[in-house]
């Protein structure tokens, strides 16, 4: 099974599997990473399972949406390499992705 | 307007009359605008029957018109996050189900906008909720809301609404615009005003005296703007809205509407949640125990009181073209509501939804902060008020008996809870 590594906000790492098919915030739910809250439930609607992607797996996950563009514009402290996480299905392709959260979902 | 009845959740033969009266009448005489259903507390059977028979229902009401009502969860998931279709523009008629027929008279405030002008304006403010300001804030709630309960009296009756939820919400608002904390009762009186419906609540006489009562407020919240705008930006709204410039050139109307708005989404929202919960857990004295038996359940305790409360209990939107929603056509122009608090009884989204159940699995999965562009800009805040009063509450109190029924708000916009009568023993 393919797995993703989360680091919380303080550095605490995560390593969980994910199911090809399903979104990487789905992944975290599951697995009870603490940090993503995903309010809505992965219909792109809250902007609560923001994440990090790390830049060397950043052009493997596709680009935003205009929602997912929107939505991240309400959320704090984005960056260039800001997702939310209910928007990256998880793929062979993604095996091994890193993604760190941010202090806090909003 | 009516007879006062006595609304009580306990009144059995009330309730069973309603659910009667819900399921056996013509569904197209089913009209879930009746303030007087909100306040009776019997609203949820008409929403149950709809839910069941007719999800995406039309209504002619003689006073608030022609509308939708959108009863299930993901009908209304749908609504809130197609913004381009389902307009919340003040200029449509807003966000409430009335709308003032002359559009001056409208508030012009960012959550009744469209992009790009909403997302401009809430970029403006939001910081102030976001997470790092939060935690900076979290030690002066934790001891205001300690110093609010300790000076609770014992042994006696008294009014939960007035001596906790009010105070909290409103120095909690004094804070947040840093307005003079002498005057906030003020903010209390104009968030009031600011969600009546004259017609509907005579709290004051006609629209033009609501108007008028919001304009002192302009009044009083120009002066905080003189005084900001030529120092230093600091933390406060005002200061932040008189800094920004998305908003350093709002009209005067526009500034109004905004207040208005964070002062009504900072205060009526939280207060109820605030007595409901109280409420809710003295109607389920299992969770209760629970509770006591498990302090850290108040983490997934305080987003199922927000649920169960609902204290906004819909949005409204206006179609800016044809549609369709749960095989009804959606013509352009019409009114289409959000039921929040029927979407968050949708068994088909949540499990056993007419429970009060403090450790569920999902429990931020409600529609009480609404969806989309529009949600909740201060959702964090909110559970962080109510998970600190419950901390405080469970370090004190081993029981807070709810000693008769609440008075309820005759209100389909604010699900509100004015009076409950409550004892602390010892």
């Amino acid at each position: 099974m393919p797995r993703v590594i989360f680091f919380e906000h303080d550095g605490t790492r995560h390593e969980v599997d994910a199911t090809n098919g399903v979104s990487l915030m789905r992944a975290a739910v599951d697995h009870s990473v603490p940090g993503i809250d995903a309010d809505c439930g992965g219909a792109c609607a809250c902007a609560t399972c923001h994440v990090y992607v790390d830049p060397d797996w950043l052009p493997k996950t596709g680009g935003r949406t205009e929602m997912e563009e929107s939505m991240l514009s309400f959320a704090a402290a984005t960056q260039d390499n800001s997702r939310l996480s209910c928007q990256i299905v998880m793929s062979d392709a993604l095996d091994g992705i890193v993604l760190r959260l941010p202090e806090g979902q909003h | 307007m009516n007879a006062p009845i006595a609304p009580t959740p306990h009144d059995a033969e009330l309730q069973a009359l309603a659910r009667q009266d819900a399921f056996s009448m013509p569904i197209d005489e089913i009209d879930v605008s009746k303030p007087r259903l909100f306040q009776e507390d019997t609203i949820g059977h008409y929403f149950a029957r709809l839910r069941r028979d007719d999800p995406v229902h039309f209504t002619e009401n003689q006073f608030y018109g022609r509308f939708w009502s959108v009863t299930k969860y993901h009908d209304i998931m749908h609504v809130d996050t197609n913004h381009g279709i389902y307009s919340s523009d003040w200029t449509q008629g807003g966000i409430a189900l009335f709308n003032a027929p002359n559009p001056e008279q409208r508030l012009q405030m960012f959550i009744a906008m469209d992009p790009p002008k909403h997302d401009e304006q809430r970029k403006a403010v939001s910081p102030i909720v976001a997470p790092a300001n939060l935690a900076s804030m979290e030690s002066t709630i934790r001891a205001r809301t300690a110093k609010v309960l300790d000076e609770l009296p014992r042994n006696e009756e008294f009014n939960w609404v007035q001596r906790v939820s009010i105070e909290l919400t409103t120095q909690m608002l004094a804070t947040l615009f840093d307005f003079p904390f002498e005057d906030r009762k003020l903010l209390t009186w104009w968030s009031d005003v600011a969600t009546s419906v004259p017609e509907v609540d005579h709290l004051v006489e006609s629209q033009e005296a609501r108007l008028a009562e919001l304009g002192k407020m302009l009044v009083y919240f120009t002066r905080l703007w003189n005084e900001r705008v030529n120092a230093p930006p600091k933390g406060d709204l005002v200061s932040m809205l008189a800094h920004n410039p998305a908003t350093r050139h709002m009209s005067p109307m526009e500034y109004m509407g905004n207040l208005t708005l964070l002062i009504v989404g900072g205060n009526d929202t939280t207060r109820n949640s605030m007595t409901g919960g109280l409420l809710a857990l003295s109607q389920n004295p299992a969770e209760w125990d629970k509770l006591r038996a498990n302090p850290a359940l108040v983490d997934s305790m305080v987003p199922e009181i927000i649920r169960w409360q609902t204290p906004l209990p819909m949005m409204r939107r206006t179609a800016l073209q044809d549609a369709e929603l749960g095989g009804k056509k959606i013509l352009k122009g019409d009114k289409v509501v959000m039921w929040y608090l029927s979407g968050n009884r949708d068994e088909e989204a949540i499990d056993r939804p007419e429970a009060f159940i403090i450790d569920r699995a999902r429990p931020r999965q409600h529609l009480s902060f609404g969806f989309g562009i529009h949600r909740c800009v201060g959702n964090r805040l909110a559970e962080m008020q109510l998970k600190i009063l419950w901390e405080e509450i469970l370090k004190r109190f081993a029981v807070i008996e709810v000693t008769g029924p609440p008075t309820r708000l005759l209100s389909n916009f604010v699900r509100g809870i004015s009076h409950l009568p409550v004892r602390i023993p010892g």
